[in-house]
């Protein structure tokens, strides 16, 4: 950085840097989803183990969830594992 | 052991086949007995780049269907003795790719090459998935643009996916990031996507960074691999590559812009 940059414009953010964040953005949800499913579906499953979590000890693979597509009708699959000490 | 190597992208246009040219011709020059395939069979295009198109009698597909046999196929190129081709069939299409044509043929390749390298075609369909179905490592080519990187992206996917190892289970492929076109002046000034970014993003080891420049044009103009032609950056950056591939500490270059006259009076 030279003295000359005082009378650049340091707020605006650079393209690379808007490139990057749109990039993570996109490949994060390959990467979780399979590219298949809905965007919110990391965060719906991350709020259901919190969920269970008030009540009862659960590992990070205990909520399961898939879409499945029959015609016009989309159901939420869920399966969620407890573990064997849990029972009463 | 002859080691598989698939140089594939998703995108078209980044630089697939010079890289793949490059690396096989930088592996030959090493002393290590190389053969490249193109697979991008109706649109061949690395006998161009490798300066052979006028030698190709019989292609990969003609060995496939049994027309020719591999030794009257393979074109040896003219500079380096160790440095094979193998070139795609430009009548064709893609469906003649058989699987069990390809395996055959690269179990023959194998006895007699250290390093069979694979040109994969841009897409994500059939023809690049039979590219890197039998690979034991990858060169990701990507640009530092948006569009490329997704679809390396997506690639990475097809390779921890689709391939004969994760298929059957085995080691997974090892994945080389190859970033090319890089301008880092541009860089400099918030442009493009740094080395970093690319690399923060994919999430892959970095094997090499291949500066943008006008030799790589001028190489395939006159049908000569980038890595042969002497005093070419490009040329240079392909060569410390393949040293890194061999297992040699390079330091990358050609990652800085170059200095200014203006810059360097005003310590900049």
């Amino acid at each position: 950085m030279g003295w000359l940059d005082v009378f650049r414009n340091n707020d605006k953010k650079s393209s690379a840097q808007t490139a990057k964040e749109r990039l993570q953005v996109v490949v994060a949800h390959r990467r979780t989803g399979g590219g298949d499913h809905p965007a919110y579906f990391p965060q719906l499953q991350q709020d259901l183990l919190a969920v269970l979590r008030k009540y009862v000890q659960v590992g990070d693979d205990a909520v399961q969830m898939e879409i499945e597509r029959e015609g016009d009708l989309e159901v939420l699959e869920l399966n969620i594992t407890l573990p064997e000490d849990a029972k009463h | 052991m002859a080691k598989i190597i698939v140089v594939t992208s998703g995108k078209g246009g980044v630089g697939k086949t010079t890289t793949a040219a490059s690396f096989a011709a930088g592996l030959a020059m090493r002393g290590h007995k190389t053969v490249v395939i193109d697979f991008d069979v109706g649109l061949r295009n690395l006998d161009l780049i490798m300066g052979c198109e006028r030698r190709v009698v019989f292609d990969f597909i003609n060995v496939i269907s049994g027309e020719a046999n591999l030794k009257q196929a393979l074109i040896r190129d003219k500079r380096h003795d160790n440095l094979y081709i193998l070139a795609a069939s430009q009548t064709r299409d893609k469906d003649a790719l058989n699987q069990e044509g390809v395996e055959r043929t690269l179990n023959k390749l194998a006895e007699d090459f250290e390093y069979i390298i694979c040109d994969s075609p841009a897409g994500i369909e059939a023809g690049a998935i039979m590219a890197m179905y039998y690979a034991d490592e990858a060169l990701v080519v990507t640009n530092p643009e948006v569009s490329s990187v997704r679809d390396s992206d997506r690639v990475l996917g097809m390779l921890s996916s689709k391939t004969k190892r994760a298929v059957e289970g085995g080691e997974p492929i090892k994945e080389h990031l190859v970033v090319t076109r890089y301008a880092p002046s541009r860089v400099g000034k918030g442009e493009m996507l740094s080395l970093e970014d690319v690399n923060d993003i994919l999430g892959i080891p970095l094997l090499g960074v291949i500066p943008e420049s006008e030799k790589v044009l001028n190489a395939s103009n006159s049908g000569m691999p980038v890595a042969m032609e002497d005093n070419a950056d490009a040329g240079q950056a392909y060569l410390d590559m393949v040293a890194r591939f061999l297992g040699e500490n390079r330091p990358m270059r050609f990652t800085q812009p170059k200095k200014k006259f203006l810059d360097r009076l005003m310590g900049r």
